[in-house]
């Protein structure tokens, strides 16, 4: 009985420590009319992306540097999870005219 | 290869020259049938490359393209119907479709890596007219609101397959 008390502050402890640093936000970059909106975001590690595709065409989401690359079909939503810190220039490999930036907090 | 890639920018320069050049500028109703036809032409490009290109590249090019045309001429019929306006066959159209014919013709006959070589030309020297059509004649001859707004999507959209064209291009040199 007594060490079951423990366990949910040495759960908390450990997933804590290992798994989620703070708390993930999830943010939305809609793609409407061949454009990323917002153009600059800024996020962290771990937070995710919902990706809303708004038009009638497929678009990707395609890191300059490898980093991800989210295809999402026409008017469907995708989320992705960020794994990597960095200032990410991505575009999109359909259509490489459309251009944003996401900057990744570690 | 060069005067032969010019078969459709000469059809669409007919716009700016020939068909239209005793200051008609295009109908509604024109307009869209251009834009239809200039899609069509470019989806059956594509159902060709889809069959005979072998670079894996050039092959996903041509399924982006029949993709996205397809796309947008479902939205351009939509917005017709909407609008209740009959697509007019025009000139510039039926010199689109005579060029286009020739040229899938000319390509039927290649095949490997000059197939693949010259159909992407083709497409950079395509949209390019196409874009040029749509930003100096089309666009500024739309009088319906909603109909030059898909226009400018439109361009967008192509402006986005031109670059993408020459980034396989580039890759195929």
């Amino acid at each position: 009985m007594r060490s079951g008390r423990y366990m949910p502050v040495m759960a908390a402890l450990l997933f804590g420590g290992i798994a989620v640093p703070a708390q993930a936000a999830t943010i939305q970059i809609k793609i409407d009319n061949m454009v990323f909106e917002p153009t600059e975001v800024s996020a962290k590690v771990g937070d995710t992306i919902e990706w809303i595709n708004k038009d009638v065409l497929a678009h990707t989401a395609t890191a300059r540097n490898g980093d991800f690359d989210v295809t999402t079909p026409p008017k469907k939503t995708v989320t992705s999870v960020l794994k990597k810190a960095g200032h990410v220039e991505y575009y999109c490999r359909f259509h490489p005219n459309m251009k944003a930036v996401l900057t990744i907090a570690p | 290869m060069f005067v032969r890639l010019s078969a459709a920018i000469a059809a669409l320069s007919l716009l700016t020259g020939g068909a239209l050049a005793q200051g008609a500028k295009p109908t509604d109703p024109q307009i869209a049938h251009i834009a239809y036809t200039a899609g069509v032409i470019d989806i059956g490009a594509a159902k060709q490359a889809i069959e005979k290109a072998g670079n894996k590249d050039v092959k996903a090019f041509a399924q982006d393209m029949v993709r996205d045309h397809e796309a947008v001429n479902k939205q351009a019929l939509d917005l017709v119907k909407k609008l209740k306006v009959t697509p007019e066959d025009n000139d510039t159209s039926k010199a689109l479709s005579k060029q286009a014919t020739e040229k899938l013709a000319e390509l039927a006959k290649l095949k490997g890596a000059d197939y693949d070589k010259a159909y992407v030309a083709n497409e950079v020297a395509y949209h390019k007219a196409v874009n040029g059509a749509l930003e100096t004649q089309l666009i500024p001859s739309a009088s319906n609101a909603e109909l030059k707004s898909l226009l400018q999507t439109g361009l967008k959209i192509f402006q986005g397959h031109q670059q993408h064209a020459e980034q396989v291009a580039a890759k195929l040199k």
